[in-house]
């Protein structure tokens, strides 16, 4: 493992924020406060699509206590204009209206208007005094149904975009998505075994423990400070600045620690609501989310449908694949649609696929990134339907999967080749593995599913800054979600060759380092660790430099090792090796501070292939699934700080497995969200679950100078049809539906075997 | 909003002069698990809240000749931990501890799971089955009710305005007599039930001598299930008896189709746990 | 409408604060005494995140009103560490990587020490139900329960010694 060929990298010290996060100091979103601040609430609509004739605010103006009110009229609107955020793409004119409704309310929950107060009890009054004229409109909610031609119609501007001849009618079909590699008629043509199945997902939340929260303070001269708990505090500064007209440099924004995002905190809500009511009111605006308001306004991640049809020979060489995919969008364009295409068979080398893809809006919150966006849902498909295919064939589905597994050199469906990848060795490290070598227990069942995410590289910069004692600090602009900073030390730690506790890693605002995009797409270890390392190097140049300056010598003959500078060799001369503490004693004297920096795109991300295995039994009476054992293996790179990365897995997993087992949206027929709070969304609590097993399997990433593979999205795609293939596997009823919660596998079950007459 | 008016009453007749006081907008704090999740969600604002965890005989347990009183204000952990009430009634304490999470329980009362009268709160299917009596006192004055005559429908009891409860008492049963509570939820712990089944019964020489079922969130209202009962009593517990007080639950249950369980599901439950509920009891009461 | 006045003991300090009846413990803690370390992550009862003990008893801060506070014990996260000495709970969740983004954990380490303190024992299971009623995200709990069970090991080999 990396513990061998590194000094550093692999091994797991104390992460250096963990004092502060066991002992209650850290602070969260919610826990800044500032003299005079206000409170800020928000005003929701209650139905699901309606136009919004007018907005009375006059009688919550006059409440004492209330300072200011805001509504569309005080937000400048947006042109139509795609920017990128976290993994998605949005659009700014469909943003300003998501943070604050203008001509109409498109789901329950959506911004219509806000206040900010004295307290938080005026300010809900205030709220309540708020007259919104109305004018209800039909509303529709699920994917099928938005799709129809008789359906209500979210946006008249709406076109749908992919499809030839262009559609005279505007409809809710925003995006129409194509992938083709070879010809798939023709495959099917050469198949021997042929499996097609029709799919179902519903929406699910990213489900932090911690709601969205912002305190925002304006100033006389245009400065605006905010504190955001997000996952991108660029790109905070960013919609603030497009959305309010300000300068981006005028806006700081600080990062509190982070409750948990998964994807759902790259965008923005609250955070221009609050600093457009502290420029109105000349005072720090502080807006918490409620639960319910996460859940009724917050982007989840789309539910949709996935048709798969695989041929394949009767050895199990796949020769043909086809899948379409229709995901919600929410209110506004821009489900994951393209990842969810590009995914699907992204595990497997086969020469013909084709890939159709829509995306749909329907009145419901719009969607945000979710873990791997899209991924889950089109694996949940294909894993399911290899699944049936390898029972078809009487093959071990791990066999299967080997039978066709991409290797470097494989082309996608979407166009990149392969470089150097590691599904091969993850699927035969299942197959050798304690779990899957243990016979299943008597009353218990055993599923395998694969999940691959492609991991992105992206902006980063860094700086590295040595003290006049020597100890380092490293400076980058993520905000750690998941104990990222630690991995980043350790990296600067074996670049640099001094103790790990030597060096002190920091999470800069916006104006104390330059632009990082987001903590996501599974890129902070990857691209900010590169850029951390590169940073190093460029101190690293300089110190040579300083220490040639001591001897008199050249840079070129100076070399650093286990953080010294010595003579590149004994014809050099004859020098007493300086250490980092040393040459920064002496830096004022040698050329001034010693610091370094790096910024780039970084390219060569590796993508990243897990294999899950679950043992499960049913009970065929209740319907209630229960999980023995669980193991998830997946190629990491380089783990570089192995309890971090196996914490992904094991977190990952357990998303999936309340994915596939209970967690879902439910709307009632007014559209309104009927289980708006943890009782009934349902995620998995400690006595759901087993130990998670991990099998970190390290096949470095050729890219990345310590080999770091992205790893924290690809633990969510396969668990969903691990679950599904067991459960199938255990009651011979293949379910193609999500969630399995009880009643309907209950249900599904007894529409084979009724039991109820037999009791 | 900002009128309620907080009073930790020292004294049973001063909880209830404040209540009586409080025309209508009086409520009983005992755990507060339901009464400030209500608040919070607006859907109920009181003008008084009446703390009643003063109160001695609304907090304590005794137990005298067999038969147990238990405040209605106790906590489910302290009920948890009361070792002759685990002995005696295991249904009931089980059914108790299975409200919420440990932090809940900390807090969360069987006389608070009563009043909050939720067609499927956990507690009250297993003190029907026990034939638990409940003390109430009111500005009337003191009496005592079946508690299966409290619940009125969702959210409704039959109590009277300025009306608490104070406790309940579980009758002094013979040898080989024990009770079970089940739950069907989706998760292992932190639903509400989907369906609740509570037993209660007594066993001499392999027959069953008295029986009552109870069912929870399969009806407007929490049912004891009469016809159940009658199926189990007299018979040896066999699957033939197992089967017809199934059927009985079944036939009992009005249950909805909501976002926690469809009307067929439910149905199919009740007789689930009936059995399984059954069998429980039964090895209890035989180990006694 | 006047304030309640509430004397109380908060981490063995005597606190004094006041109130509107209808505040909670926690929006006290975290607004007026400056205890932000409990949090709200749902303000019902159903996440832990807000985890407090009064007089040893493990509770929800949420839904707790303020006023209850009168002459009672309250234990928050920022009274487990005594002085500059992490409790052994403390140590193994850092040790075993035992949170991601922490923002669960302070709830996590209130509700294990009231485990602990009342059975110092446990079997995985018992660790596993008596935490049901603390929602995390991001770990799966794996590694959380390995930690509560490692510091229980530990206990009973010093006590042992």
């Amino acid at each position: 493992m990396s513990s061998q060929r590194y000094k550093w990298i692999g091994t797991r010290p104390d992460r250096p924020d963990g004092a502060d996060k066991v002992t209650g100091r850290a602070r969260f979103g919610a826990d800044f406060n500032m003299p005079g601040q206000l409170i800020g609430k928000v005003l929701r609509s209650p139905h699901a699509h309606a136009l919004i004739k007018s907005i009375d605010t006059s009688a919550a103006e006059a409440l004492p206590g209330v300072k200011s009110v805001v509504t569309a009229k005080d937000f400048p609107d947006q042109p139509n204009v795609i920017v990128p955020t976290g993994e998605m793409q949005v659009n700014l004119r469909d943003i300003t209206r998501n943070v604050m409704a203008r001509e109409k309310a498109l789901y329950e929950g959506h911004p219509v208007a806000a206040v900010a107060a004295t307290t938080e009890a005026v300010a809900r009054q205030a709220l309540a005094l708020i007259k919104v004229d109305y004018e209800v409109l039909p509303h529709v909610i699920d994917v099928d149904a938005a799709m129809k031609d008789d359906a209500p119609v979210l946006h008249d501007h709406l076109i749908t975009e992919g499809v030839k001849p262009v559609p005279e009618k505007a409809s809710n079909i925003a995006k129409r998505m194509d992938n083709v590699k070879g010809d798939v008629e023709a495959g099917f043509k050469l198949a021997e075994v042929v499996i097609e199945r029709s799919y179902t997902t519903q929406a699910v939340h990213q489900g932090y423990i911690e709601p969205h929260a912002t305190l925002a303070s304006a100033a006389e001269d245009g400065q605006v400070q905010i504190w955001s708990t997000t996952q991108g505090h660029f790109q905070v500064r960013g919609f603030c600045s497009r959305l309010l007209n300000i300068e981006a440099s005028q806006i700081r924004v600080t990062p509190s620690e982070i409750g948990g995002g998964f994807g759902g905190k790259t965008v923005v809500y609250l955070e221009p609501v609050a600093v457009r009511l502290s420029q109105k009111t000349g005072k720090p605006v502080k807006m918490v989310m409620t639960r319910e308001e996460v859940f009724r306004a917050s982007g989840p991640a789309p539910g949709g449908t996935v048709k798969v049809k695989l041929g394949a020979r009767k050895d199990g060489r796949i020769v043909a694949a086809e899948c379409t995919v229709a995901l919600q969008a929410g209110a506004f364009p821009g489900s994951p649609l393209g990842p969810a295409c590009w995914t699907s068979f992204a595990c497997y080398d086969i020469d013909n696929i084709k890939v159709v893809g829509f995306d749909v809006v329907s009145n419901r919150p719009k969607v945000a990134a979710y873990r791997a966006p899209g991924a889950p849902i089109s694996a949940w498909g294909v894993e399911s339907t290899l699944d049936i295919l390898a029972q078809e064939l009487g093959i071990d589905p791990i066999d299967l999967r080997l039978k066709n597994a991409a290797k470097k050199g494989t082309k996608t469906s979407y166009g990149p080749t392969f470089d150097t990848i590691g599904f091969v060795e993850t699927l035969e490290a299942v197959k050798n593995s304690a779990h899957y070598k243990t016979p299943v227990k008597k009353g218990f069942t055993r599923g395998v599913a694969a999940g691959f995410w492609f991991n992105v590289g992206a902006d980063s910069s860094a700086a590295a800054h040595v003290a006049e004692d020597g100890t380092v600090t490293v400076i980058s602009g993520n905000p750690d979600i998941g104990g990222s900073r630690a991995s980043l030390a350790l990296m600067a730690a074996e670049e640099l060759g001094v103790d790990y506790d030597k060096v002190r890693p920091v999470i800069a605002d916006t104006s104390s380092i330059g632009f990082n995009f987001v903590t996501g797409g599974s890129r902070v270890t990857f691209a900010t660790g590169l850029a951390v390392v590169n940073s190093v190097k460029d101190m690293v140049r300089e110190l040579k430099v300083r220490a040639a300056k001591t001897w008199k010598v050249d840079p070129e003959a100076v070399v650093w090792e286990n953080g010294m500078a010595r003579p590149a060799g004994s014809n050099v001369g004859e020098f007493e090796p300086l250490s980092l503490a040393q040459l920064a004693a002496t830096a004022g004297r040698t050329g001034g501070p010693i610091n370094g920096h790096a910024q780039l795109n970084a390219q060569g991300a590796g993508p990243g292939f897990g294999v899950h295995v679950v043992d499960l039994a049913v009970d065929r009476d209740t319907g209630i699934v229960t999980i023995d054992r669980y193991t998830a293996a997946q190629d990491v790179g380089t783990a570089i700080h192995p309890s971090y990365v196996e914490g992904q897995l094991q977190g990952g997993a357990v998303q999936g497995i309340g994915w596939a087992l209970n967690e879902e949206y439910i709307y009632n027929a007014k559209g309104r969200l009927d289980n708006a709070g943890f009782l009934d969304y349902r995620m998995p609590v400690a006595s759901d679950l087993p130990m998670i097993e991990t099998i970190l399997v390290e096949v470095p990433n050729p890219h990345h100078p310590y080999g770091v593979r992205g790893v924290g999205e690809v633990p969510i795609v396969p668990p969903l049809a691990a679950v599904g293939n067991a459960v199938a596997r255990a009651t011979g009823v293949r379910m193609t539906d999500l969630p399995l919660s009880p009643p309907r596998l209950s249900a599904a079950l007894d529409a084979v075997t009724p039991r109820m007459a037999a009791e | 909003m900002n009128d309620v008016k907080y009073i930790a009453a020292r004294t049973l007749d001063e909880a209830v002069a404040a209540m009586a006081a409080a025309n209508g907008t009086g409520r009983v704090l005992a755990g507060g698990t339901d009464l400030l999740v209500q608040m919070k969600a607006g859907v109920v604002s009181p003008g008084v809240i009446v703390d009643v965890k003063k109160i001695a005989e609304m907090m304590t347990i005794d137990e005298k000749a067999g038969s147990f009183r238990v405040g209605a204000a106790v906590s489910g952990a302290v009920i948890g931990e009361h070792a002759g009430l685990k002995k005696a009634w295991p249904g009931i304490v089980e059914a108790v501890n299975l409200i919420g999470s440990k932090q809940i329980q900390g807090r969360a009362s069987a006389g608070g799971n009563l009043c909050n009268a939720s067609p499927a709160a956990d507690s009250v299917p297993a003190l029907v089955a026990a034939g638990a009596m409940v003390t109430v006192q009111g500005p009337k004055g003191r009496r005592e009710v079946p508690v299966e005559k409290i619940h009125a429908g969702p959210g409704r009891t039959t109590l009277e305005r300025g009306e608490i409860v104070v406790s309940f008492t579980l009758p002094a049963r013979p040898p080989g007599s024990s009770d079970a509570y089940l739950r069907l939820i989706p998760r292992t712990e932190m639903d509400i039930a989907v369906v609740g089944c509570g037993v209660s019964l007594t066993v001499q020489n392999g027959t069953c001598t008295s029986a009552r079922v109870s069912l929870g969130a399969v009806a407007p209202t929490v049912l004891l299930v009469e016809d159940a009962g009658k199926a189990l009593t007299g018979s040896r517990l066999d699957d033939k008896a197992l089967e017809a007080a199934a059927a009985a639950c079944r036939a009992a249950c009005k249950p909805i189709d909501d976002k926690r369980g469809t009307i067929v599901y439910r149905t199919k439950i009740a007789g689930v746990l009936l059995k399984r509920a059954t069998a429980i009891a039964v090895e209890r009461a035989g180990s006694r | 409408m006047a304030k309640t006045h509430v004397t109380t003991t908060i981490n063995g300090e005597p606190v004094e604060f006041l109130c509107d009846a209808n505040q909670t413990m926690l929006d006290v803690l975290r607004d007026q005494l400056g205890l932000t370390g409990s949090k709200e992550g749902c303000g019902s009862g159903d996440c832990g995140a807000c985890s407090i003990t009064i007089d040893d008893r493990l509770v929800c801060s949420c839904l707790m009103l303020a006023p209850e506070a009168e002459g009672h014990s309250i234990q928050t996260i920022e009274g487990m560490a005594q002085g500059d000495k992490l409790h052994p709970l403390q140590k193994k969740f850092v040790e075993l990587a035992a949170l991601q983004c922490g923002i669960c954990t302070p709830g996590f380490l209130v509700a294990s020490k009231a485990l602990l303190d009342r059975n110092p024992n446990p079997t995985e299971t018992e660790v596993r139900y008596w935490l049901a009623g603390n929602l995390c995200r991001c770990t799966g709990y794996d590694k959380i329960i390995r930690a509560v069970m490692d510091v229980a090991a530990d206990m009973q080999k010093e006590a042992a010694r």
